[in-house]
């Protein structure tokens, strides 16, 4: 499946990204599909499962932090790294690059404000 | 320009289909219709000449980083090859670079469907998957000859053969330089003025992509050889094919017997492999300098025959140029005072550059006629590469160089940097008093 296609081919299980580790770039799905966990007290909650065309790791492209959340490749992948002084540099030149990053990072909050609207609705409120 | 505003791109290759793209995307954005005619009469489904665009096919690898955050993903069926690293030969020796992240960021692809006379079409077009990027974007594609171009009381105006003249608010000209458009466009009265061209030589033989994987990898490899004439060559590995790209002053059918005769161009193709064996060839223009005006009154010129980038990454130059034309018409107008201002710096930025890359290539020139100055870079980076790490100052420059993925002037200054220049002085000394004999047989390594 991934013969022939850009950027770095991934087995099922492999990590792309690690929570904690430190990245200066961030990726764009080729083929295929990944996982979003997040490791919290021992536990891993998924996230979000991510298709082709879309981006992950683009928090490290504008914060210093280490990565929020660890990238698991479901099924092979093939995973395009985009580094991040090439980007920047571009985004100087040509700000209409940033749009589709906007773009999938105001849908990734619209979804999380769904998701706390949802946890709201579903526990009891806080006692007084 | 207004909801419903016609425009006509005359020329389909990427240039005009990465206009239409950004333009249609752009003006859905702030929500304007426009109605975009795109007169494209190749047919890039058919294998050469009827859908080729007569170029080496390589897709830079900050284009296809530009592309991919753009929503361009380039699928498998169109990339023919990922490429990873490149091999740097010479008479003195051979190096590989790899890509630093060992990743393949770099796609060989087929303009068209392919060479003349090829049997099974396993990849699609490059020019084709642009096209339908636009198509999908609801620009209409009219697949017939541009006959006449004219404008009058402020209208543009477009003939085919078969069609009745149409009427546009605004027309981009991205008809490249080795097409009869062009003769079309000086005749016309927009006041075009075509870049200095000069020839070049490409060669697709067809090889069989066990026999490619087996002898060229997933590398490109390129030649510094000392051959009178000859700025550049490089073997680009396709799919079954192995595509052969002379590129310097007035590419003759000499100059590139001699390149291809030459001991290091025998050495890297597999055994058995004849010079004059059957291939699709081809002697396209490309340019040395941009047009002068890239730009008029409601009229932009993109691509080739506006101002590409000099030698390397010519559809990334495209790019660039397609994109600021774009927002240039949607987000200030379509006057050529607009156009001034906001598409000819783009433009500018890659002349100036191409002005650096003319330095840096004159440099090239005379280490290639120096023996002992190519052993000394043959050395330097070889070094660098053993190590895999550290500060891979050179590695980084040729890197930059043979991809196109940085601006020339980057590439310049980064061989400004005190280290490279004591690292440079150090290989170029120690080469003088050395022979290559040793050398030679110490940095071979067959790709596998």
């Amino acid at each position: 499946m991934v013969k022939g296609s850009l950027g770095k081919v991934y087995r099922k299980g492999d990590t792309i990204i690690r929570q904690g580790e430190s990245g200066d770039c961030m990726y764009v799905i080729q083929l295929g599909q990944v996982e979003v966990v997040q490791e919290m007290d021992g536990e891993e909650i998924r996230l979000a499962e991510l298709h082709e065309g879309d981006f992950f790791g683009e928090m490290a492209i504008f914060e210093r932090e280490v990565r929020s959340a660890t990238v698991r490749s479901l099924g092979d992948s093939s995973v395009l790294t985009v580094d991040k002084k090439n980007f920047l540099r571009r985004i100087q030149e040509d700000p209409s690059l940033a749009f589709r990053l906007v773009q999938s990072m105001s849908g990734r909050i619209r979804k999380m404000s769904e998701t706390v609207t949802g946890l709201r609705l579903t526990k009891p409120p806080w006692p007084h | 320009m207004d909801d419903g505003s016609r425009v006509a791109v005359v020329g389909g290759g990427p240039a005009g289909s990465l206009f239409t793209y950004f333009l249609l995307e752009m003006a859905e954005r702030i929500g304007i219709e426009l109605l975009v005619d795109v007169y494209e009469p190749r047919d890039f489904s058919r294998p050469a000449p009827h859908g080729c665009n007569m170029c080496g096919g390589i897709i830079s690898e900050s284009l296809v980083q530009n592309l991919a955050t753009d929503g361009i993903n380039l699928p498998p069926m169109i990339v023919q090859r990922g490429i990873d690293s490149y091999c740097m030969h010479m008479d003195v020796g051979e190096v590989h670079i790899d890509n630093p992240l060992f990743e393949k960021r770099i796609a060989a692809v087929y303009r068209g469907s392919g060479p003349k006379g090829i049997k099974e079409m396993k990849w699609g077009s490059f020019d084709g998957h642009l096209q339908s990027l636009s198509d999908k974007k609801g620009a209409r594609i009219i697949d017939e000859k541009v006959t006449d171009l004219r404008r009058e009381d402020g209208r543009l105006f477009i003939k085919t053969k078969t069609r009745p003249e149409q009427s546009y608010s605004l027309m981009a000209v991205a008809t490249g330089v080795n097409t009869a458009a062009l003769k079309l466009l000086q005749k016309s009265d927009l006041g075009y003025q075509p870049p200095r061209t000069t020839k070049t030589a490409i060669r697709e033989y067809l090889l069989g992509a066990e026999t490619i994987e087996k002898y060229l990898g997933t590398s490109m490899h390129v030649f510094l050889l000392d051959i009178p004439r000859l700025t550049f060559a490089a073997i680009i590995p396709k799919g079954d094919y192995a595509t052969v790209c002379l590129l310097g002053d007035k590419i003759d059918s000499n100059l590139l017997e001699t390149f291809l005769n030459a001991p290091e161009v025998k050495g890297c193709m597999p055994p058995g492999w004849q010079w004059d064996q059957p291939a699709c060839q081809c002697s396209p223009r490309m340019n040395v300098s941009g047009s002068p005006l890239p730009f008029g009154d409601q009229v932009v010129f993109l691509g080739d025959c506006g101002v590409t980038r000099l030698y390397k990454d010519g559809i990334g130059a495209a790019y660039r140029a397609a994109k600021a034309a774009a927002s240039t018409a949607v987000f200030h107008g379509i006057s050529a005072e607009d156009f001034r201002k906001h598409y000819l710096p783009a433009c500018q930025k890659m002349t100036t550059d191409n002005m650096i890359g003319k330095v840096i290539f004159w440099f090239t020139k005379i280490i290639q006629r120096l023996r002992f100055a190519r052993r000394g870079i043959l050395n330097m980076t070889a070094k660098e590469q053993e190590k895999k790490g550290g500060n891979q100052i050179i590695s980084m420059v040729l890197w930059d160089m043979f991809t196109g993925s940085a601006p020339y002037r980057e590439i310049f200054i980064r061989t400004l940097h005190p280290l490279f220049l004591i690292r440079l002085a150090w290989h170029l000394f120690i080469a003088l008093f050395s022979s290559d004999k040793d050398r030679k047989s110490g940095l071979r390594r067959k790709n596998t």
